[in-house]
């Protein structure tokens, strides 16, 4: 009996593994099998060469200021060639922040919306209205600010909220119009429809089991979506990420909105202020010497850092998320 | 009593829920209309038969189109086309038709985290790697370009290939066709339809963008003269329009702005009313 087993193991091992691959020759299918696999593989072989050029670039840089570069609170290309991107990283983390204190609320009710509250045949044209909001380019958010945006926000937002909460430091100061608030709303609306998208995707693939329970308890609507909101959890916290990936590397919308001042804290919430991308986009082609263009990479190359570990941070959350709410549905 | 009271708290509650919820879809849906509603009623005004035959005006100068920018697009995406598109349908190719190698799982997380990252750092790369060489060209910017179209027609080409039922390759296979013939010839040509939509939204994606092309051509405003140096770009022209302090420039911004957005929305659309597929 032991021994039988183990020949049909052994028969099988050599079936399967040494006689198919003793038999692999040139035909058709390895040649296309193996040119799929090339293209497929150029795609890591983008990632990689992308990390390598971008250190090769700030290479210069980070030898010249190290962890300076980083911390330091001075970008003086024109006199003492100093360059620190602190300001420039707080700049990026707080226009985002503010943008996912507008977005997430809203994005949350989108996706409840879609998946609880609006019938189906509504949802999926007001789904295809959302999705429209991300296909319309970055630089036309930038115009639609700079002309429809601002003034509308100056004359009609900004100095009622200074009025209201003027005693509070972050709405004081002058108001320009663009600045830091109106930089987060623009960022704001364009991270909109992706948070959106994914957060309707993790709640219609929760089990209808669980808003039948809530129902049978007699729980109301919002009691169901609540319990529909804990059930994809992590998968919401996942889709957040992904938001603020995206919102820390829009460049052209935020460069025309925010002022492009480089300061280390803005006087007030309608202060100018600067992001990582703006920078770059303002000053690559007016960088006359090597190491201002290392320092110019610097920051792309963090920004390249930022955005990977966010996004793969974040694709790991939603992935396993899905599966797991998808695994749990078929049981 | 009490018992009552909390039960009427509770139905308050759940009106307030439902309010807001159709609250957070009318914010997020007034933007959409008012972009759309500005840039067609600004941008009409500046839509005339000089726009389309004229090229950028001189500083200040009144008048002029977009001609030469209409031109510069449309070779550059032409030539993002020409590298994005074979990478990402040969790369979505082997990721729905081996699925289950190792190679694609790795593959297919990497092509999701490649869609994430800033276009501008996409941009810088495309200025480390080519224009540091070559100088500021048509052929950095369709490089840039290319790298944001193939995680985008990777995807698509992926998701549509997978909608093939498995029976017509089975069938295909128990006749002697071999694997590649059937991709080639039977997959391929029952997917025609969403694969050519996931080309067409990545051509679209790349016709707004500004930034990459910014860095790696920087404003030109003349015609195209060759691929080994800059042409001009409308996404790019809608940005340095609207910075400029010339009305005659801005109301072009809002011209160029009027196009993109019919180009990028009508794609978009047709897209959509054509597959009636969500992508």
């Amino acid at each position: 009996m032991e021994s039988s087993r183990k020949i049909s193991l052994f028969n099988h091992k050599l079936n399967t593994k040494h006689f198919s691959h003793f038999k692999w020759q040139i035909n058709g299918d390895n040649i296309f099998k193996l040119v799929g696999a090339l293209f497929a593989s150029s795609i890591l072989l983008l990632l990689g060469l992308m990390i390598y050029e971008l250190i090769k670039g700030s290479w210069l840089s980070i030898q010249t200021f190290g962890l300076d570069f980083i911390l330091g609170t001075k970008w003086d290309p024109a006199i003492s060639r100093v360059f620190g991107a602190l300001p420039l990283i707080l700049g990026t983390v707080v226009t985002s922040a503010i943008a996912l204190l507008i977005a997430v609320p809203i994005s949350l009710g989108i996706g409840l919306a879609l998946s609880e509250y609006v019938p189906k045949k509504f949802g999926f044209a007001i789904s295809f209205l959302v999705e429209l909001l991300a296909a319309v380019p970055s630089v036309i958010y930038g115009l639609w600010g700079i002309f429809v945006l601002i003034p509308f926000l100056r004359d009609h937002v900004y100095s009622h909220l200074q009025t209201l909460f003027g005693f509070i430091p972050i709405f004081s100061g002058p108001i320009y119009g663009g600045g830091v608030l109106t930089g987060g709303i623009v960022l704001a609306i364009m991270i909109i429809p992706t948070v959106s998208a994914v957060m309707r995707d993790l709640f219609s693939v929760v089990p209808t089991s669980q808003r039948e329970a809530m129902i049978a308890l007699g729980a109301t609507k919002w009691e169901t979506a609540k319990t529909v909101i804990s059930y994809a959890r992590s998968g919401v916290i996942g889709a957040i990420i992904l938001g603020l990936g995206r919102a820390i590397g829009e460049t052209m919308a935020v460069t025309m909105v925010i002022g492009n001042k480089f300061q280390v804290w803005p006087s007030s919430l309608f202060d100018a202020w600067y992001t990582m991308s703006a920078i770059i986009a303002n000053e690559l082609l007016e960088a006359t010497y090597d190491l201002y263009v290392s320092a110019l990479m610097n920051v792309a190359l963090v920004l390249l850092f930022v955005t990977l570990v966010i996004n793969i941070l974040s694709r790991l959350i939603v992935w396993r998320t899905l599966r797991l709410v998808r695994g749990m549905a078929k049981e | 009593m009490k018992k009552l009271d909390y039960y009427r708290f509770r139905i308050i509650k759940d009106y307030v829920a439902h309010f807001l919820v159709y609250l957070s879809l009318v914010a997020a849906l007034i933007p959409l209309f008012s972009i759309l509603y500005e840039v067609v009623q600004r941008g009409i005004s500046a839509i005339n038969l000089n726009f389309f035959i004229n090229p950028t005006p001189t500083v200040g100068e009144k008048g002029g189109g977009v001609a030469n920018a209409i031109q510069g697009t449309l070779i550059t995406m032409g030539f993002a086309s020409l590298i994005g598109i074979p990478v990402g349908l040969m790369s979505g190719i082997f990721l729905s038709e081996y699925s289950e190698h190792k190679l694609s799982m790795v593959i297919r997380f990497f092509n999701d985290v490649l869609s994430g990252i800033p276009s501008i750092v996409i941009g810088v790369f495309a200025y480390a790697l080519i224009v540091r060489s070559i100088g500021f060209s048509v052929i950095a910017a369709a490089f840039a370009l290319a790298i944001i179209m193939v995680p985008i027609v990777t995807r698509t080409t992926e998701e549509a290939l997978k909608l093939v039922p498995l029976s017509l390759r089975e069938a295909a296979i128990a006749l002697g066709v071999p694997r590649w013939k059937t991709v080639a010839t039977i997959v391929l040509r029952s997917a025609k339809k969403a694969v050519v939509t996931g080309m067409l939204l990545s051509i679209a994606r790349i016709a707004g963008e500004s930034a990459p092309v910014l860095v790696t051509m920087g404003y030109w405003r003349w015609w195209f003269a060759s691929l080994n140096r800059p042409a001009a770009n409308l996404a790019l022209n809608v940005f340095v329009f609207a910075m400029s302090p010339f009305e005659s420039w801005i109301v072009l911004a809002w011209g160029s702005a009027l196009v993109l957005i019919l180009l990028v929305l009508g794609v978009n659309i047709a897209v959509r009313v054509l597959t009636k597929e969500r992508y």
